[in-house]
């Protein structure tokens, strides 16, 4: 017998009383300003949160922030954003994004709950820039804040081969002697737009 | 837990049909086979690894090496545990028993930084550093799960660092390795669970990346591996089944006072703590008998399982399991068994303490200090009292009586 046909007969064998799936029908968290949640726990977590009322304003909050202007090396994924040096579909292998700066890319769904966006690689070629970056900052419209991420769920589906990820701040470690340290092996910060308009 | 074979049974048909190629490993040579199998196909010479707590289960570093093939363990605090040929003591926080210095220590030897370093900011740069160069060699990516979705197909991996993004984006073969406990039914059901296991493991509202893979990148290749390794037993086990509800949060080791005081190597198994010392007696009974019995069953253990295993419980289950199965030794039954004999007579109980409390005062040492007292090695004896607590409590009935 496989082993696949071994185990799966293990499991048969020893199964009990069947337990019915919890529902998940229930009134979960919700805030009344979702998006004054969100900046605050982001800023919890080491990351910025900052609402502008268009696209075209984000290159003018860019500048205050030291490590976009001496970024040499800068990539976006945002039409008339983020001073790109780089353009993300002229490279193949994902090895060459080794020395990317500062990368603008797009998310999806901001969760007030916890400080997280969505981000896919649905129209990004590589994936890797999320976390190869040396500072990241991300997009979202401002109507795509949510509640919780019961709410974030019921918007997302994995039919087709994808890869997608939330990510709540800038990545960070606390692995020697518990000492919280900003910048372990991806982005070293991290900001958020919210934009108002809709076009 | 009770549908979990046609859990798997979905999610396998889900991830091929998302382009993944599903393996199934019954014991831990079995998925060391696989993975080294795979790495040989694809003539992988370098293999980033970000924390897989299974892979440590199954030794599969070791395996590796002695096939030539060069193993990195990106998450830092694993890294650093590798570097110093260790194991790991914590499941959340692998190098929580090395100090600062200790690290400066080993990075001016290994990486070069400077003498006494001890500044957490400047070594975990220098780790990153270093290990931005292995990513950038790898010529693989092994990653664990956290939680595996039978309706969709996919996986996730969560971490703090990213280190299992990077590892898996850059190379084009991206493995996974899971126990197959590690199912849930649908999508929607990890917005609990995702909130479970950061709160419960940091306190955090949420891991900072939870990524969600499903299928292959584009040009590359996934391969997932489901392990056993001794879980279809446990979940056989009526008394045991529940442990497998674990998501390897960590919070029951951080709040076990024996875990505090002893530390993760003490248990000598890959996972510690109270969970861990459910689990390895169903490894092995013999070998782990101990563990249970080091347990104060205080309880505290139960009390924060995001999962609500009644821990306590089932170390108290154990004990009982490792008696019946005869792992107890001598000098715990024989003891055990005079003790049994001497409260169950009042009588004896009585005549032994006036006996003791008479005689055992002017013993010479070598008599109660001796190989057969291990208590007696590093304690000594309180005073006896002259009265024993009856006694005492009879004098001062009888003189309260007088007084009213
Ligand atoms: S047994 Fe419960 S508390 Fe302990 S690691 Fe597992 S889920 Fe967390």
């Amino acid at each position: 017998m496989s082993s696949r046909d071994t185990i799966l007969k293990a499991i048969r064998n020893s199964q009990r009383e069947a337990t019915p799936l919890p529902t998940l029908e229930q009134n979960w968290l919700r805030f009344d300003d979702p998006v004054a949640h969100f900046t605050t726990v982001l800023q919890s977590v080491g990351g910025k949160c900052i609402r502008v009322s268009s696209t075209t304003e984000i290159d003018e909050q860019l500048n205050l922030f030291p490590q976009f202007e001496s970024a040499s090396v800068r990539t976006s994924a945002v039409e008339g954003v983020g001073k790109p040096t780089v353009n993300i579909d002229s490279i193949n292998d994902p090895h060459e994004l080794e020395n990317i700066d500062f990368a603008v890319l797009e998310g999806q769904i901001a969760v007030a709950e916890n400080g997280a966006v969505w981000v896919t690689d649905k129209t990004l070629k590589h994936r890797v820039l999320y976390f190869i970056a040396q500072h990241l900052a991300l997009v979202v419209r401002t109507s795509s804040v949510v509640n919780n991420m019961h709410e974030a769920y019921r918007q997302l589906s994995f039919e087709s081969p994808r890869f997608g990820a939330f990510v709540s701040g800038p990545s960070k470690t606390a692995d020697i002697e518990q000492s919280l340290v900003i910048g372990a092996h991806g982005p070293r910060s991290h900001i958020v737009f919210l934009v108002d308009d809709e076009s | 837990m009770t549908h979990l074979a046609e859990l798997l049974e979905q999610f396998e048909e889900n991830a091929t049909k998302l382009g993944a190629t599903v393996h199934w490993a019954r014991d831990a040579a079995e998925h060391n086979e696989i993975v080294y199998g795979l790495l040989r196909d694809h003539d992988v010479k370098k293999l980033v690894k970000s924390k897989s707590m299974l892979t440590e289960e199954c030794h599969l570093n070791p395996f590796l090496e002695k096939h030539g093939i060069e193993v990195t363990d990106t998450d830092l605090g694993e890294w650093l545990v590798q570097l110093r040929e260790e194991a790991p003591s914590h499941i959340v926080m692998p190098a929580i028993h090395i100090r600062k210095e200790e690290v400066g220590e080993l990075f001016h030897t290994v990486l070069g930084t400077e003498k006494g370093a001890s500044d957490p900011k400047y070594l975990a740069e220098a780790a990153r550093n270093a290990l931005r160069q292995k990513f950038m060699a790898a010529d693989a990516g092994l990653t664990g799960v956290n939680f595996a979705i039978a309706e969709t197909g996919g996986f996730v991996v969560c971490t703090n660092e990213g280190n299992a993004d990077l590892g898996v984006s850059l190379p084009k073969l991206h493995i996974a390795c899971m126990g197959i406990e590690k199912m849930i039914p649908k999508p929607e059901h990890l917005g609990v669970m995702l909130r479970l296991l950061a709160r419960s493991a940091t306190g955090q509202p949420i891991t900072t990346y939870s990524s969600h893979f499903h299928g292959p990148r584009p040009g590359a290749e996934l391969h997932i591996v489901l392990v056993d390794n001794g879980r279809s037993n446990l979940l056989a086990s009526k008394e045991f089944h529940r442990s497998l509800n674990c998501i390897r949060c960590g919070a029951c080791m951080n709040t076990c006072p024996v875990y505090r005081r002893s530390g993760g190597h003490s248990y000598g198994t890959t996972v510690p703590g109270p969970i861990g010392s459910i689990l390895a007696p169903a490894r092995d009974a013999e070998e782990h008998s101990t563990l249970p019995y080091a347990c104060s069953l205080c309880g505290s253990c139960t009390d924060v399982c995001p999962v609500k295993i009644d821990l306590h419980h089932q170390l108290l289950t154990w004990r009982r399991e490792i008696a019946l199965q005869g792992y107890v030794s001598l000098d715990k039954t024989v003891p055990m068994k005079l003790a049994a004999a001497l409260f169950r007579r009042p009588w004896l109980f009585r005549l032994a303490g006036r006996v003791a409390r008479a005689v055992v005062p002017w013993l010479p040492r070598f008599m109660l200090y001796n190989p057969l007292n291990p208590w007696g090695r590093q304690r000594e004896l309180p005073e006896f009292p002259r009265e024993s607590f009856q006694q005492a409590y009879a004098r001062r009935q009888k003189s309260s009586e007088r007084g009213s």
